[in-house]
């Protein structure tokens, strides 16, 4: 009985061994494309990383996976499957979402002092900060020491020497 | 004396435009939609699926749209006074049913109320990206010519209501 049951147990070891030998890889399939087809998404991904998402207003619509970007990135891969150029699908968009969805707004009236508005800044404080020098320079006066001043400091400065030499 | 008050001076512009800031919503993004023509749909009705709306059978009239979806929480907020709107007449609203199942819609506006002439079906949101939709609920007010007027982002209010929304349709109704 005892002796039976050991050699179901070989057996069974036996045929767990061979499992063994069955090779892993061969199960895996090659990666799947994320796109059917990958011009089309290389495209879309580049227009995207310059388009901002107006729900996460701080992702862009490429980084994006809220239902809104989804939305733009298949309105985008259609545009472009029908044939439309960049500038074309850009100004889709903005007719539709206005110059916030870009993260490159146009230089236009209306964005002057968002593009101009640092320089100016700069400008100001660099002028405020020249002015401030000369002024500062122009009122140190330039003095100037008697004779007997000098002498003075001479000495002390000789002191001060024959104090270092003890 | 004027070198002290200059820093403080400045402190305080600051701080004004810092204040302005903090009252400013980000959300609220200016449409360019804003006084040209409403993007034109034909789209199926939520109830007889078989009948298609067209934008321009409107022309001629002052309407609402109002865009709107069962998993929106917001649009539960803002629907009771659609509700009443509807009711006293002054303009008829048109549901925009966004990205939504036919069933739970239906089911939603059993529950809570149907304010709407004719609901309309955008079951892909293709007409939402027409008309700039980013957070639903949006409300769009649309005059005689076909010509957006207004749009509200995010729920109606009471304040939004009698400020905005009903005077403007008072005005535009007495438009040729």
């Amino acid at each position: 009985m005892v002796r039976q049951f050991n050699g179901v147990m070989k057996a069974a070891a036996f045929v767990l061994v061979l499992f063994l030998l069955i090779p892993l890889t061969g199960w895996s399939k090659e990666a799947v494309p994320v796109a059917e087809n990958p011009e089309v998404e290389k495209r879309m991904l580049l227009l995207t990383e310059n388009l901002r998402c107006l729900v996460c207003q701080n992702e862009t619509i490429a980084d994006s996976r809220a239902d809104f970007s989804n939305d733009i990135r298949r309105e985008i891969r259609e545009q472009i499957k029908a044939n439309k150029t960049d500038p074309e699908i850009i100004q889709f968009l903005v007719d539709r979402y206005g110059d916030f969805v870009l993260y490159d707004p146009p230089i236009k009236p209306t964005t002057f002092l968002l593009w101009f508005g640092p320089v100016i800044l700069f400008v100001l404080g660099l002028g405020s900060l020249i002015v401030y020098l000369r002024r500062r320079r122009l009122q140190i006066e330039d003095v100037s020491l008697s004779q007997a001043q000098l002498e003075e400091a001479e000495a002390l400065l000789n002191e001060d020497k024959k104090g270092k030499n003890v | 004396m004027m070198r002290y008050l200059l820093p403080l001076f400045a402190f305080m512009v600051l701080a004004a435009f810092l204040l302005v800031g903090l009252t400013l919503n980000p959300r609220q993004v200016p449409s360019p939609l804003i006084d040209k023509p409403a993007p034109k749909f034909q789209l199926n009705h939520l109830h007889q699926p078989d009948q298609i709306m067209s934008s321009d059978e409107n022309l001629g009239k002052v309407w609402m749209l109002n865009v709107w979806a069962s998993w929106c929480v917001a649009c539960r907020d803002e629907h009771p006074l659609l509700v009443q709107l509807a009711r006293t007449g002054i303009v008829p609203i048109y549901g925009l049913n966004y990205k939504d199942e036919r069933n739970t819609a239906l089911q939603w506006l059993k529950r809570y109320g149907d304010p709407y002439a004719i609901s309309i079906v955008d079951s892909d949101g293709k007409v939402g990206i027409d008309y700039g939709v980013y957070g639903v609920p949006e409300t769009y007010v649309i005059d005689k010519k076909g010509i957006i007027r207004h749009k509200q982002i995010g729920p109606v209010t009471v304040d939004s209501l009698e400020k905005t929304i009903i005077p403007l349709i008072k005005e535009l109704q007495q438009q040729a």
